[in-house]
C-alpha cells in the first residue's frame, strides 16, 4: 500500500501503476495513476471532503463515479485563461499538472465560515428562505444577492480569453448508438456487422460501461476480455466511428442529436499542440441519425436517511467501481444499506479487497438470490427488514445506526443499533436513464415491477438494456442485440447473427420500494434527509412544500430547487417524487412524470459556439473595390453583411478630421464639383421573360406598361397590408428583360417575395428572376463635373438630351463594357456606372486618373445618406418601420390607382385603417436653432405643457447636419403632419431640454429637382 | 432542428436550408376590390393555429428556392408529408388516425420488454 496514497490497492483496476501523476486539489500536491478520474485519486488519498453544500455549506465528498456525481463539482485550470467551473470529478481524467479546487467554501472547504450558519441557521432555512427573508425592501435584494451569491458560489469563468479552439461537425449516419456498455455494445455490432454506418458514442474515458467494474464472465472470460474484443471488431470496420469521451447531450427534432466529444481535456487544461497546432480542445458533433438506440443505462439511486450527505456516504455501485475500477477501497470498515440483491456485489467488493464489511443491511424482510448466498458464503453478516436509519459523524462517516423498519406504516419498527464503520454504501435500485428521450417531449411511463420510468419513444428510436429497465447481463445483451439488428433492419440493411456470450444466469430476488427511509423522529424534527445533494434539497423541504399546497411535482421542484441546475435530478428527482406522494397520499405516476431539459451535462459554450466566433461570427462581405477603400483610409459601416465606405476622414496638418468635418467636404464636393460612391452593394435581380412586365405591375405600387426599352423608373412595393417594404429603380433592357434594384438589406428577401407571388399566386407568368447583386459593381459619379468627367473616358454620348435624367446606355468605360443608369439618389447630375465586377478596379482607378482636376472626391454611406434626407428620399427601414403606406409617405405620384390589376397592397389602401387622416406622415423638421441636429428617434409633442405623459404624436427617423443648408435637419412622421405645414413641434430630451422645430415640406434642396437635369 | 424532404430536390435537407412563410394555402382573393373590410382582413391576418396536423408553406431558400408545402403535426412536430405547390395534401385533420392511446401504451410496453 503507498504510503501516499492510502486507500490505493496493490493491485487490480484499470490504472497504469507505472505512471505516476501529479496533481494539486485546493493547494494540495498529491500522486495518481494514469487511468485515475480526479475522485478516484481524491479517494486514494484518503480526501473525504471535496466541497461545500450549496446552501447549508455542510462538508460533502465523493458520492458516485459518473455523470450523476452531485458533489465532486470543482473548478478546474492552472491559469486564469484555463479557468472551466462545473468539472465533475468524476468525469475528469486525471493528467500530469492538474489542478483543481473546491467550488464552494470559504475560507476553504475545511474551516468554512458558512457551515456555521449552515449549522445554526439550517432549521431555520426552509426551502424560499432567501425570497421570504431578502423579500423586503425589494430595492435592496441586489445588494443581499452580492453575498448571498458569493457565500453559494457557482463556479466562475475565466477572465481571461480562452486560448482554446473547437470545432463543430456535421455528420450522418443510418444508427447512432448512444452508451457503449453491455446494450450498446451488442447494438453496435448488430448494426455494424449489417454494414449500416454507425456512430457509437460513450461519455466515459473508456467504452464498457458497468462491464469494466462487473464481476461476472462472459464465455468464461472477465467482462472486459470481451469489451476488447468488441471494440477491436468496431474500430477494424469502415462503417464504423467510435467516438469515446462523448457525451449525447441533446435530442432534438428528428432525430437530431448534439454530441459533445472532448478531445484534450484527459491532456491538460488548454489543448496542447500538435505539429505546432492547436488541437480542437472539444468538438461538437451535429448527427442527424436514421435510427437511435439510447443505451444509456441506468442510475442507482441512494437511499434518503438521516446525515446521509456526510463525507463516506456512497452509492453501492461507486464503491465497487472504485474498487475494481480504480484499484481504490474509499474506506475501512463498510455498512451497506440495500433494497435489491444487486447492491450486495458491494460489499462482496469490499471484503475482496481486504476491508472489512460490519454489516449488509437489507430493507426486505427475506431476501433470497445468489448475490445473497455469496454474501452468506464469505460470513457477512446480513441484517433484514431494517436499514440504515441515520448516519453520525461531522467529517467523515463514524457509525451507522441500523433499525428494523416498517414500510407500509413508514416507520422505524424497532430497537437501533449503533454500527461502527467509516463507509456507508447505500442502494435503493435503479432509475433508467431517460434524459435524452424525454427531450423529445414524449412523456415517460412509471412501471410498478422495475420501480422506474421507462422512456417514451418516437419513431425511430429505440432502447436498449439499463435505458428501458432490463438489467440482468444476459438479457442486456440480447435486447441490445435486437435492438441494434432492428434499427438496422428498419433501414434495410439484412442483418447477420450476432452470437452473444455466454453469461451465468444469476437469480435476483425482487427489489422493495424504499426511497426515504423513516427515522425515530418525524421528517421534519429528523436530522436532515438529504433527497438533493446538489441543491440541498431535504425530505423536510419536499413535505413542507406539499403542506404549503404545492401539489404538482413542477411546482414543487421549482419550490425546492430540486433537480435543477447542472444536476438535473439525477440522483434525486425520483426519491423526491416519491416522498411527495408519499406526503400527499398518491403513487408516483399520480404526482406527475418528470421532465429533463438538454444538455445532460454542462457543455462548455467553447463547443456550441465553435469556428463561429470572432470574424467567422458572421460572413462579410466584400465589394470589388473594398481594398481600394481600406488602402484610402475608409471607416465601415456595417450593412446587413456588407463592410461598406462609411466615410474617408483626411489627415489635414496631422490632423484626423473627425467624421463631422469628413462628411462636411465629401457632402460640398458632390454639391459643387463630383463625388464618386460604391454602390456595389445594391441589391440586383435580373428579371426576364415574356411576363415581366406584368408581374412588375403586379408588384410594384406604380406603373410599367409603358416604360419603354432604355428608360428607368423608380418603384415602390408594398406587401398586401399596403405597407412599404422596399424601393428601387428597375430598368428596362429589353421588352422581355428588366433588372431591378432593391435596397441593400432587402436583396435576399425581396427576391424570395418576388418567387413567392410567382410560385404561389401567379405560377402561369413567364417570368424568370436570377440575383445578379456580385456580378456588378456599381460606381456612382454625382454632381456637376459628372458629365465632364465620365466623357473623359467613355464612348457613350453624354448629350443631356440624347441620354436624359432616368435613362440608361451600353457602352465602354474605360475601355471595359458598361451599362450606364443616369439615375440620382443625390439629387445632382448622376452617372451610375455598373460593370463586370472583376473590371471594377481598372475602371475606379481610371476615373481617379481623370478626376483629379475636378476634386474628385470619394464619399461614404455617410454623406449618401445626408445628401439624399436633403432631397427627401426615404431610405426603406430607416425612414419607414413596416407601419407606413405611399400615401403616409407623400408618394401619390407612385401609386398607379387606376392599373387593371389589384397590385399588392392596393386593397389595403382603402381600408378604414389607412385611410385615417391623423396617421402618421412623412414630414421635413426645421429645428428652430439651426446648430440643433435632432436625436434620429426622438418622440415629437404638440403640447410641451401637457402634463406628463405627453401624447406623443410622431418620431424622428432621419435626422443630420446640412452643409448646403448649413442648419440641422430632419425627417420626421407626424400625426396629419402633410397638413400641418408650417406649424411648430416639440422635442422634449432624456436630459430635460426640449427643442423646437418647424413642420416643413421634406425636400430641403432645390425643391424644383433641376440640378439632376442638367 | 427539422430535417426536411424538399419534394423539388427529392432529398431531405437540414432546416438551416429552408424558410417557414406561415400558413399553406391561403389564397388571395381573385378580386380584392370586391372583398368587405373583414373578409379583406381576414386574408390578411387571420391564421390557423391548431394543435394537430398544420399544413405549412415552406422554401427551399438557399436550395432550389422553390415554395412547397409540409403537413406537419404541431405536437410531436412529425412531417408526415411535403407536396409540391398546387398539390394537395393526402393528410389532414379530418383524415389523419391518430396512433389511439392504447396502441401507443402497447408500443411502449413492446419495447420496454418484460423479458427483465
Amino acid at each position: 500500500m503507498s504510503q501516499q496514497q492510502p486507500n490505493r490497492l496493490q493491485a487490480g483496476g484499470r490504472i497504469d501503476r507505472s505512471r505516476r501523476l501529479s496533481f494539486t486539489f485546493n493547494g494540495q500536491t498529491y500522486q495518481g495513476h494514469a487511468g485515475d478520474t480526479l475522485a478516484s485519486a481524491l479517494l486514494a488519498n484518503g480526501v473525504d471532503v471535496v466541497n461545500r453544500s450549496f446552501k447549508y455549506s455542510r462538508p460533502r465528498g465523493i458520492v458516485a463515479a459518473g455523470a450523476e456525481e452531485p458533489n465532486g463539482v470543482v473548478q478546474l485550470g492552472s491559469s486564469e485563461a484555463a479557468q472551466v467551473p462545473n468539472v465533475r470529478a468524476t468525469q475528469q481524467a486525471l493528467y500530469d499538472g492538474l489542478s483543481a479546487r473546491s467550488t464552494n467554501g470559504w475560507p476553504n472547504v475545511q474551516r468554512d465560515l458558512m457551515g456555521l450558519v449552515g449549522k445554526l441557521g439550517g432549521q431555520f432555512m426552509p426551502p424560499g428562505f432567501y425570497y421570504k427573508t431578502f423579500m423586503a425592501p425589494a430595492s435592496m435584494w441586489m445588494t443581499y444577492e452580492k453575498y448571498i451569491r458569493k457565500s453559494a458560489g457557482l463556479g466562475r469563468s475565466p477572465t481571461e480569453p480562452d486560448p482554446d479552439i473547437y470545432d463543430h461537425m456535421n455528420q450522418h449516419c443510418d444508427v447512432l448508438v448512444i452508451g457503449a456498455g453491455p446494450a450498446g455494445l451488442a447494438a453496435a455490432l448488430a448494426a455494424a456487422r449489417s454494414g449500416a454506418r454507425v456512430i457509437v458514442a460513450d461519455e466515459q474515458e473508456e467504452m464498457g460501461g458497468s462491464l469494466l467494474d462487473s464481476r461476472e464472465l462472459l464465455d468464461g472470460m472477465p467482462a472486459d476480455r470481451w469489451v476488447a474484443q468488441v471494440l477491436e471488431e468496431l474500430a477494424g470496420l469502415a462503417n464504423v466511428t467510435l467516438l469515446p469521451r462523448t457525451t449525447a447531450n441533446g435530442y432534438h427534432d428528428h432525430h437530431f442529436v448534439t454530441l459533445h466529444e472532448r478531445r484534450t481535456e484527459h491532456l491538460a487544461d488548454i489543448a496542447p499542440l500538435k505539429d505546432g497546432r492547436r488541437q480542437a480542445r472539444a468538438r461538437l458533433h451535429r448527427v442527424r441519425a436514421l435510427q437511435v438506440v439510447l443505451a444509456t443505462g441506468a442510475h442507482e439511486r441512494p437511499l434518503v436517511y438521516a446525515n446521509n450527505d456526510v463525507p463516506g456516504n456512497l452509492l453501492a455501485g461507486a464503491v465497487s467501481t472504485y474498487i475494481r475500477r480504480y484499484g481504490v477501497v474509499p474506506g475501512n470498515k463498510l455498512v451497506l444499506s440495500t433494497s435489491n440483491d444487486h447492491a450486495y456485489r458491494a460489499a462482496l467488493d469490499w471484503q475482496d479487497a481486504g476491508r472489512e464489511v460490519a454489516a449488509i443491511v437489507d430493507a426486505r424482510p427475506n431476501p433470497t438470490g445468489d448475490w445473497i448466498d455469496a454474501a452468506k458464503a464469505k460470513g457477512i453478516r446480513i441484517i433484514t427488514g431494517s436499514a440504515v436509519i441515520e448516519a453520525k459523524g461531522d467529517k467523515r462517516v463514524s457509525a451507522a445506526r441500523v433499525a428494523k423498519i416498517d414500510l407500509d406504516a413508514f416507520q422505524v419498527a424497532g430497537k437501533v443499533e449503533e454500527l461502527t464503520c467509516d463507509t456507508i454504501a447505500s442502494s435503493g435500485g435503479y432509475s433508467p436513464v431517460i434524459h435524452l428521450a424525454s427531450h423529445t417531449g414524449a412523456r415517460p411511463t412509471w412501471r410498478d415491477d422495475i420501480l422506474g420510468f421507462v422512456p417514451t419513444l418516437v419513431k425511430g428510436v429505440s432502447a436498449a438494456g439499463g435505458a428501458h429497465g432490463i438489467y440482468a447481463l444476459a438479457d442486456t445483451l440480447a435486447d441490445g442485440v435486437e435492438a441494434g439488428a432492428s434499427a438496422a433492419a428498419a433501414i434495410g440493411h439484412q442483418v447477420l447473427s450476432v452470437e452473444l456470450p455466454e453469461v451465468a444466469a444469476i437469480r435476483e430476488g425482487a427489489t422493495c420500494a424504499l426511497y426515504q427511509v423513516p427515522h425515530e423522529n418525524p421528517t421534519l424534527r429528523a436530522p436532515k434527509q438529504f433527497v438533493d445533494l446538489q441543491n440541498d434539497v431535504t425530505a423536510a423541504g419536499i413535505e413542507l412544500a406539499t403542506r404549503e399546497g404545492f401539489e404538482s411535482i413542477e411546482h414543487v421542484k421549482r419550490y425546492t430547487a430540486m433537480g435543477f441546475g447542472t444536476d438535473q435530478g439525477k440522483l434525486g428527482n425520483i426519491n423526491g417524487m416519491a416522498i411527495a406522494a408519499r406526503c400527499l397520499g398518491r403513487s408516483i405516476p399520480e404526482v406527475g412524470t418528470t421532465v429533463f431539459r438538454p444538455n445532460y451535462t454542462p457543455v462548455t459554450f467553447g463547443a456550441i459556439v465553435g469556428r463561429h466566433c470572432r470574424e467567422l461570427f458572421d460572413p462579410e462581405r466584400y465589394t470589388a473595390l473594398h481594398q481600394w477603400h481600406v488602402e484610402n483610409g475608409a471607416e465601415f459601416e456595417d450593412v446587413g453583411q456588407w463592410k461598406r465606405p462609411w466615410y474617408y476622414p483626411h489627415t489635414v496638418n496631422g490632423k484626423v478630421e473627425t467624421m463631422h468635418e469628413a462628411v462636411a467636404r465629401e457632402c460640398r464636393a458632390v454639391r459643387k464639383s463630383v463625388g464618386i460612391l460604391d454602390a456595389s452593394t445594391l441589391g440586383k435581380i435580373d428579371i426576364q421573360g415574356p411576363d415581366a412586365r406584368e408581374f412588375l405591375g403586379r408588384i410594384y405600387t406604380n406603373k410599367w406598361e409603358k416604360l419603354a426599352v432604355g428608360k428607368a423608373r423608380y418603384g415602390l412595393m408594398c406587401k398586401d397590408d399596403g405597407m412599404v417594404t422596399d424601393d428601387g429603380v428597375t430598368t428596362c433592357l429589353g421588352d422581355n428583360h428588366f433588372l431591378m434594384t432593391t435596397t441593400t438589406g432587402g436583396a435576399a428577401a425581396i427576391l424570395e417575395w418576388l418567387e413567392l407571388w410567382h410560385q404561389t399566386e401567379w405560377p402561369e407568368l413567364e417570368v424568370y428572376f436570377t440575383s445578379v447583386t456580385d456580378h456588378w459593381a456599381t460606381m456612382t459619379i454625382t454632381g456637376p463635373e459628372a458629365r465632364h468627367l465620365l466623357s473623359e473616358i467613355t464612348d457613350i454620348d453624354l448629350d443631356r438630351d440624347g441620354f436624359k435624367f432616368m435613362e440608361w446606355r451600353q457602352g465602354k468605360v474605360a475601355g471595359v463594357p458598361a451599362r450606364v443608369f443616369r439615375i440620382s439618389f443625390t439629387g445632382e447630375l448622376t452617372y451610375e456606372i455598373n460593370v463586370q465586377a472583376n473590371y471594377a478596379m481598372h475602371v475606379w482607378k481610371t476615373l481617379f486618373q481623370h478626376g483629379e482636376k475636378y476634386d474628385l472626391t470619394p464619399y461614404g454611406t455617410e454623406t449618401m445618406h445626408v445628401l439624399r434626407a436633403e432631397k427627401g428620399f426615404i431610405i426603406v427601414g430607416q425612414d419607414t418601420d413596416g407601419s407606413v403606406t405611399p400615401e403616409d409617405l407623400g408618394m401619390q405620384w407612385c401609386v398607379g390607382y387606376d392599373k387593371p390589376f389589384s397590385w399588392i397592397g392596393k386593397r389595403a389602401l382603402s381600408r378604414p385603417d389607412t385611410k385615417r387622416s391623423d396617421r402618421k406622415q412623412l414630414v421635413g423638421l426645421k429645428p428652430k436653432d439651426p446648430k440643433v441636429v435632432l436625436e434620429e428617434g426622438a418622440q415629437i409633442v404638440f403640447d410641451p405643457k401637457h402634463p406628463v405623459p405627453m401624447p406623443m404624436v410622431g418620431h424622428v427617423t432621419s435626422s443630420y447636419y446640412s452643409p448646403a443648408l448649413d442648419s440641422g435637419f430632419a425627417l420626421a412622421v407626424v400625426k396629419g403632419g402633410q397638413h400641418k405645414m408650417g406649424e411648430t413641434v416639440y422635442l422634449p430630451m432624456a436630459d430635460g431640454k426640449t427643442h423646437e422645430a418647424e413642420i416643413v415640406s421634406p425636400i430641403f434642396y432645390d425643391p424644383k429637382g433641376e440640378r439632376q437635369n442638367v | 432542428m427539422f430535417y426536411i424532404y424538399c419534394p423539388y430536390c427529392g432529398e431531405h435537407r437540414e432546416e438551416e436550408e429552408f424558410h417557414p412563410k406561415g400558413q399553406a394555402h391561403i389564397v388571395r382573393p381573385k378580386e380584392p376590390e370586391s372583398c368587405s373590410d373583414e373578409e379583406w382582413g381576414d386574408y390578411l391576418f387571420f391564421r390557423d393555429n391548431p394543435r394537430g396536423i398544420h399544413h405549412e408553406l415552406w422554401v427551399h431558400a438557399v436550395g432550389c428556392r422553390k415554395f412547397f408545402n409540409i403537413t406537419r403535426h404541431t405536437v410531436t412536430y412529425e412531417i408526415l408529408e411535403t407536396y409540391k405547390m398546387g398539390e394537395q395534401p393526402s393528410i389532414t385533420a379530418e383524415t389523419y388516425a391518430p396512433q389511439s392511446s392504447e396502441s401507443e401504451a402497447a408500443r411502449v410496453a413492446k419495447q420496454a420488454g418484460v423479458r427483465a
